[in-house]
């Protein structure tokens, strides 16, 4: 029905009917189903076919599915072809007769294509049992413990000084209101502890190299200054230094002040200390005072100042990328005055204000005085063409309920006001909670803020009601701008390392949006979280289990097979000269000196074809892209 | 002839962005017109002059080509060479005397089905414009 609404399928099998080389052919309504497959089974042995072409929908939905049904009757899974008649033609064309006509066209030219296809064979290599995480937020850390607990060796790279992620910074979390800390720390205990995470802190993942089964890693740890051996985290170094209550915390979000060294937060995880190498005045100016006094604190002499970089290496067979997010930078909202008025604060700086361990020791002081009169305004880089963000940021409208029930369970008679676009209380028990926060007195008021202003030292926000069709403003004390999610900038490099393809949302892309969700299109790299766009905890905890399914899927199979559509040399045309060694990105090509011929290394290389094309010889060929199959396709379809 | 003709646009789009692109093109039901003929490889750098020239020989009225954006190439920099060979290319059969505006190579990603249509769309439009490939005449001479 999807492909017979514009293409007349009696016709086209009518024509690939009359082909010389076809032996037989027939339509059936849902090819992929069990008595669609079993038909193409039959065909194969009825008419001891070579090669079979299902013209249907796009091969990157059901190719694998194909390629498996003809295998199963002794085919070659490499002797099967598809043609994309659904995606690439009925679906973008009306007009019955020429959609038709194309459909033709393409499936002549997948025949033509099929009768020069050759069987290849793939080659079986071990998986080596272990995984990488990249990110200790709670999506890494959810997925590390599920493949650890699975039995399999896990490296967790995080590049902050503790795992926790942005979840440690929360105060409360929605609609529960269970306390972030309560319901994390004790999973990242549970990573410390674990014999099969090892995990990396304050470090960055420097080279990822091989492919799926096993990649080669290389992590890079930042020197910390601090033995972690020797420490124990008893903290009077930082009681100490020279600096404390002078170092913006960017766990505060800048709204507290540490010392140069320190730990995130209390409950960091490991509990060991690092030097902050920016602040540190030994560090930068090579002496601190007569002697650096969190040396003369410390007592296991765990302070190393000589301490470098240094480069971790080490194979997985896995992959999980849960680099999360980042908040918008409110100040690109200028009308919004936040970086101009100290009473203007973004939401993940308020759930700071919130935490017992925060800067103002959870009471709700604002620039040095209770707030009476709140504001909250949502989508603020969010649902906002103008700053490139036209995405539903998915958390904002619940964390704003959160905060403005806690606000005002902290200070009862304040008047909270919340300027929302539209309520998206999707998730599980999250409509009951907007409704129970409504009747706490907290307003709603439909319409977006357009702007903030002070005049006589009193700060207003200015919107517009639009259930009301009426302008109005309101004086506040305190005003929460509801920031949204953006892609992380620092994830771009591990984005790259890996060759994955980002979102028009710049969020990481999955390999399918509803049926793989947690895959990429590189095989055994997946991903968790926020990465991939931003979500809830709830969901976030979901995908990373998922994730962690499929790694320990992968992990299970002692040997996989490899893809052998890769080029490979004919040492006979072979003249040596190179020039395909200078263009493979993957450093597949190895001359070889004593038969003065290049060589192809069958595990690095990936496929692509780009030395074939350039080959002034033409003796390199790419398998099951050969220069004869395109040309035959191209023939084909004029 | 001119009333019947239509535009036949051979396209070569790389697996991992431009095709599933088109894909995503289809699955959101975005239309363009069936002047295209697409064929599916790994990495548009495994297209070379050959084949191109091959496609304008053979009677295609122009020869579009897909790949993934800068930096965002499956294959590292598979794209980079593809736009070198294109470029020299494009030269070379002005030269001979065919219109190197039939010779087109775009970046579109796989989230972007609805740029891949409307590329198509416009590319159509210039294809028709230009109108016939004279190559084409030739070929049904000479036979």
């Amino acid at each position: 029905m999807n492909i017979s609404n514009t293409v007349d399928v009696k016709k086209v099998v009518e024509a690939i009917s009359k082909l010389p080389s076809v032996a037989i052919c027939s339509d059936y309504q849902y090819m992929c189903s069990d008595p669609g497959q079993e038909l193409i089974k039959r065909s194969i042995k009825e008419h001891d076919l070579d090669a079979v072409v299902v013209a249907a929908c796009s091969p990157r939905m059901h190719e694998p599915t194909f390629r498996a049904t003809v295998s199963d009757v002794g085919l070659n899974p490499y002797c099967f072809e598809m043609s994309n008649i659904r995606e690439q033609c009925s679906w973008v064309h009306s007009d019955k007769e020429k959609a038709t006509e194309k459909a033709i066209d393409l499936v002549r030219a997948a025949v033509a294509r099929a009768l020069l296809l050759e069987p290849l064979q793939s080659e079986a290599f071990p998986v080596v049992p272990s995984a990488l995480v990249v990110g200790g937020g709670i999506a890494g850390i959810q997925a590390s413990l599920d493949i650890a607990n699975s039995g399999f060796k896990v490296y967790l790279v995080e590049k902050e000084p503790s795992i926790g992620g942005h979840m440690a910074q929360f105060d409360k979390t929605f609609p529960t209101l269970d306390c972030a800390a309560c319901i994390l720390t004790p999973k990242m205990v549970d990573v410390a502890r674990h014999p099969n995470i090892e995990l990396l802190t304050y470090s960055e993942v420097d080279s990822i190299e091989g492919s799926v089964g096993n990649f080669n890693v290389k992590v890079k740890k930042k020197p910390r200054y601090v033995d972690m051996d020797k420490c124990t985290g008893c903290g009077s170094c930082a009681e100490n230094c020279r600096l404390v209550g002078k170092v913006k915390s960017e766990f505060d979000m800048g709204l507290a002040k540490r010392g140069a060294i320190y730990v995130p937060f209390p409950q960091a995880v490991p509990l060991k200390f690092t030097i902050d190498p920016d602040s540190c005045l030994f560090i930068k100016h090579g002496r601190c005072g007569k002697s650096p006094k969190c040396v003369d604190a410390c007592t296991t002499d765990a302070i190393k100042f000589d301490d470098t970089e240094k480069i971790e290496e080490f194979n997985v067979g896995a992959i999980v990328v849960a680099t999360g997010y980042k908040e918008f930078s409110a100040g690109k909202k200028q009308e919004f005055g936040y970086d101009l008025y100290p009473n203007v604060m973004t939401g993940l700086e308020l759930e700071r204000i919130f935490a017992p361990s925060g800067p103002t020791g959870g009471k709700p002081i604002i620039d040095g005085k209770v707030p009476k009169s709140i504001v909250f305004i949502s989508c603020v880089g969010s649902r906002d063409k103008k700053v490139g963000n036209p995405y539903c940021s998915r958390v904002c409208c619940m964390y704003i309920a959160k905060q403005a029930h806690l606000l005002k369970e902290k200070i009862p008679d304040a008047d909270i006001t919340v300027m929302y676009t539209d309520m998206r209380s999707f998730g599980k028990g999250y409509e009951e909670f907007y409704e129970r926060v409504q009747k706490e007195g907290i307003k709603y008021r439909r319409g977006n803020a357009g702007e903030v202003y002070e005049n006589n030292g009193k700060t207003y926000v200015r919107a517009e009601d639009t259930l009301l069709g009426m302008p109005y403003e309101i004086e506040a004390d305190l005003i929460v701008l509801g920031t949204g999610l953006e892609a992380d900038p620092c994830a771009e490099n591990v984005g790259k390392m890996l060759h994955l393809s980002l979102s028009s949302d710049g969020f990481f892309l999955e390999a399918h949006p509803k049926l793989r969700p947690v895959d990429t299109v590189i095989d055994g790299v997946f991903l968790a979280g926020t990465a991939q766009g931003p979500k809830d905890i709830p969901d976030t905890v979901a995908q990373a289990s998922g994730a962690a399914a499929h790694v320990v899927n992968l992990l299970s199979q002692k040997e996989i097979l490899s893809e052998p559509t890769i080029a490979v040399v004919d040492e006979d045309a072979c003249v040596g000269c190179k020039t395909c060694m200078l263009l493979c990105p993957f450093d597949a090509h190895e001359f070889d000196e004593d038969k003065g011929v290049m060589t192809i290394n069958s595990a690095l290389c990936k496929g692509c074809g780009s030395c074939a094309a350039a080959c002034p010889s033409g003796s390199i060929k790419m398998n099951h892209f050969t220069k004869d199959q395109i040309v035959a396709q191209i023939l084909e379809v004029l | 002839m001119s009333e019947e003709w239509e535009p036949k646009i051979v396209g070569f789009l790389c697996n991992w962005c431009c095709y599933a692109g088109a894909d995503m093109a289809g699955t959101s039901r975005m239309q363009y017109p069936p002047n295209i003929r697409v064929i599916r490889v790994m990495c548009s750098s495994r297209i070379n002059a050959e084949m191109i020239i091959k496609a304008f020989q053979s009677g295609a009225d122009a020869v579009f080509i897909g790949g993934c954006h800068p930096g965002d190439c499956h294959y590292v920099d598979g794209n980079f060479r593809t736009k070198k060979r294109v470029d020299v290319l494009k030269r070379l059969i002005g030269y001979v005397g065919i219109d190197p505006r039939r010779l087109k190579l775009e970046w579109i990603s796989a989230a972007e089905g609805e740029e891949f249509a409307s590329t198509i769309r416009k590319f159509t439009e210039e294809v028709r414009e230009i109108g016939p490939n004279p190559l084409k005449e030739l070929a049904e001479e000479m036979v």
